[in-house]
């Protein structure tokens, strides 16, 4: 009984889902568009060139690959009802492992192995401690920010560690049929986590976990092993941006990835995730990050200040969160209530 | 339940067996060559022979970059030159606060002398002052404090100098390839830091007196990452570089990456700081790196060694006066492909 009871509200959580989140997706491709369409207007020069457009829009694929990755195993922590703060630490902790001496004489298969293991293993501590030593998310991730990025910068010494495998470095250099390999990656790892996230009972316990844990807790769900595994999950999803990242500056040091986690979830909320858990979606995700290069991609064209980029990255989250919580009736109410 | 355990077993095992090989790559035995110290003989001139024991505190910021690893490290190395010196250094965190806070500590132990890069001068004017009042001598190293009652000696590194030289050189290459309007990009350190900005004006300056001006200017962050993305989008901005400066040669790992990955090569590229790395790679020529203006951490070893004289009283044994002088300005020097050679032992 148990079973149908979460299969049915499962169902009718993702049913109810579905139809709102693919307006806000639309919006979100319409906000992209929009971007795009304010560079023409300002660089009418370059975005004159075909070419130069299609290498644009390229570079800008690429800039989103590795948080966009990251964010991927962020959506699924925050749907779960919790939140990630380690991420930027576990990539550059993942980054620095896979590129030491000793692993690279292993081969890039060495590496990539490296990276993909110690971001899982880093990733399942902070499950576990979460879990069954019941820390608060923020807390225990918090912790882990810190302490990742210290035994990063403990184990390179504090110095740039340059990656000599042009297997590896030749993962951003390399085009098959005209798209970076790293763009690749990011459209499996997004179409993975889509599949995961609305096609398996995982993603549907996610749903459930993170809506009300309590309540998946007593139709059968093992609430701590999925956070658990939910934790570990994210720590995947950095140890491969870690190699991409590796790849993409063909080194690796302690402090790369810096404030990845802030991107991550900023981007996740502006794709509609619900920072309390229970909602959110992998496309909405990637859109967010994809918003997020093709800002920056559109401030450099128009070589405008990071700065102001950064005070314009604030006012979309804000927007976003904003659309979010009151929505255009509520707002609407809201005005009218006032006398 | 028994499938529960059989599955958690191997899972389990599979951790620890994972584990235990990780764990043997975190060696990176060799990399250490690559932090090289530059302990200067000492053996000639009056001031080398040991005199009156100076007890040196030593505080720098947490490295994240090589640069400032390697001012550590080239600290520790020049005082270990000196019998007559003891060194004590703190670790001092990553912002002003926690500097200030190891600072504090370090204080208390009463050494003769205080040699501290500040995370930033304005911020950590106020300890310098508190130090000099105390009657603990204070060396500046790198990051000017605003008052002069803060310090005993300031040794800097000639920020807006680089800036200078590295158009210097860009306007002559420009006016040897003959190219009359030459587009300009520029890839800076971390804005927030006024050492970005004064380079950046050095640049500016220097390039508007020749007539040039920057296309387009973005900022990365010190590291190898950040190049690589704010050199990707420069890269977008302008279809056509002929000179593009990089503040600083550890960022300037990604900035090369990023410029092999766009398969863009039309421009000559100067760097900043003077890494190991660059300076072999000028020598060799081998990328579009051509030359590299320095911002030396051997900057560190001198700050010891004027913090010993003044620990000991002593002036320059070169100069006439009987003291350390109080402001030290590094010259930026450029480095090319002709004069790396003499260059290749500073490199860091």
């Amino acid at each position: 009984m148990t079973a149908t009871a979460l299969k049915t509200s499962g169902r009718r959580l993702w049913a109810g889902e579905a139809g709102e989140s693919v307006t806000r997706n639309l919006l979100l491709a319409g906000v992209l568009v929009a971007l795009l369409v304010i560079g023409a207007i300002t660089q009418p020069q370059l975005y004159g060139d075909s070419a130069w457009v299609w290498s644009n829009i390229l570079s800008i694929l690429q800039l989103a690959s590795v948080v966009g990755v990251v964010t991927v195993g962020m959506t699924f922590v925050i749907i779960g009802g919790g939140i990630d703060l380690s991420v930027g630490a576990i990539v550059a902790l993942s980054g620095v492992w896979a590129t030491t001496l000793a692993t690279q004489s292993f081969g890039p298969a060495g590496m990539i192995f490296t990276a993909i293991v110690v971001g899982t293993g880093v990733g399942l501590v902070n499950g576990f401690l979460i879990s069954y030593g019941r820390l608060v998310p923020f807390i225990a991730t918090l912790a882990m920010l810190v302490a990742a990025r210290g035994l990063a910068a403990s184990i390179s010494g504090k110095q740039t560690q340059i990656s000599s495998s042009d297997f590896i470095n030749g993962i951003a250099s390399t085009k098959i049929l005209g798209i970076p390999i790293l763009v690749f990656i990011l459209a499996a790892v997004a179409v993975a986590g889509w599949v995961l996230l609305n096609r398996t009972t995982f993603g549907r316990r996610t749903v459930a976990v993170g809506g009300n844990p309590e309540a998946a807790r007593l139709a059968g769900i093992n609430v701590k092993r999925h956070t658990m595994l939910l934790y570990a999950l994210s720590g995947l999803c950095c140890g491969i941006a870690a190699i991409m990242l590796t790849a993409q500056a063909t080194s690796a040091q302690a402090a790369m990835a810096n404030l990845y986690e802030l991107d991550a979830i900023a981007a996740a909320i502006i794709g509609g995730t619900l920072l309390s858990g229970g909602r959110g979606t992998i496309v909405g995700s990637v859109l967010g990050v994809l918003i997020f290069a093709t800002i920056t991609n559109l401030f450099a064209i128009n070589g405008l200040s990071t700065e102001a980029q950064n005070m314009v990255k604030g006012g979309i989250i804000v927007a976003a969160v904003l659309v979010q919580q009151f929505r255009f009736q509520s707002l609407t109410r809201l005005f009218n209530r006032r006398p | 339940m028994a499938d529960l355990n059989r599955r958690g077993l191997l899972f389990g095992g599979v951790a620890v067996g994972a584990g235990a090989l990780l764990t043997a790559c975190t060696s990176n035995e060799a990399a250490s060559t690559t932090a090289q110290t530059k302990t200067v003989d000492a053996a000639a001139g009056g001031n080398a022979a040991p005199g009156e024991k100076v007890v040196i505190g030593f505080s720098a910021p947490a490295a994240d970059h090589g640069w400032l690893a390697a001012i550590t490290t080239n600290a520790k190395a020049q005082a270990a030159v000196y019998s007559d010196v003891e060194f004590k250094s703190v670790e001092s965190g990553s912002d002003a606060a926690a500097q200030r806070a190891a600072l504090s500590t370090l204080l208390a132990q009463k050494p003769n002398v205080i040699v501290l890069l500040p995370h930033d001068g304005k911020e950590l004017n106020s300890f310098g002052l508190e130090a000099m009042q105390a009657g603990v001598q204070v060396v500046n190293l790198d990051r000017a404090f605003p008052d002069r009652r803060a310090y005993r000696t300031q040794v800097l590194g000639d920020n807006y100098g680089m800036g200078v030289a590295a158009a210097t050189y860009v306007i002559a290459q420009m006016k040897a390839k003959g190219v009359t309007a030459p587009v300009i990009g520029e890839i800076a350190g971390m804005d927030e830091l006024e050492l970005t900005q004064t380079r950046s004006k050095g640049f500016s300056d220097t390039l508007t007196a020749a007539g040039l001006k920057v296309a387009n200017r973005r900022a990365a962050r010190f590291t190898v990452d950040s190049g690589q993305q704010e050199a990707s989008q420069l890269l977008q901005a302008l279809p056509k570089i002929d000179a593009l400066w990089n503040h600083d040669d550890d960022q300037g790992i990604g900035v090369l990456a990023a410029l092999n990955q766009a398969g863009r090569k039309e421009m000559i590229m100067v760097g900043g700081a003077g890494s190991k790395q660059a300076i072999e790679s000028i020598q060799a020529d081998d990328s579009p790196l051509k030359a590299t203006v320095t911002y030396s951490p051997s900057m560190a070893s001198s700050a010891i060694s004027l913090a010993r004289l003044i620990g000991q009283n002593k002036g320059l044994s070169d100069l006439v006066e009987l003291q350390v002088p109080r402001d030290i300005v590094l010259s930026s020097e450029t480095i090319t492909k002709e004069n790396a050679a003499d260059y290749l032992k500073f490199g860091f």
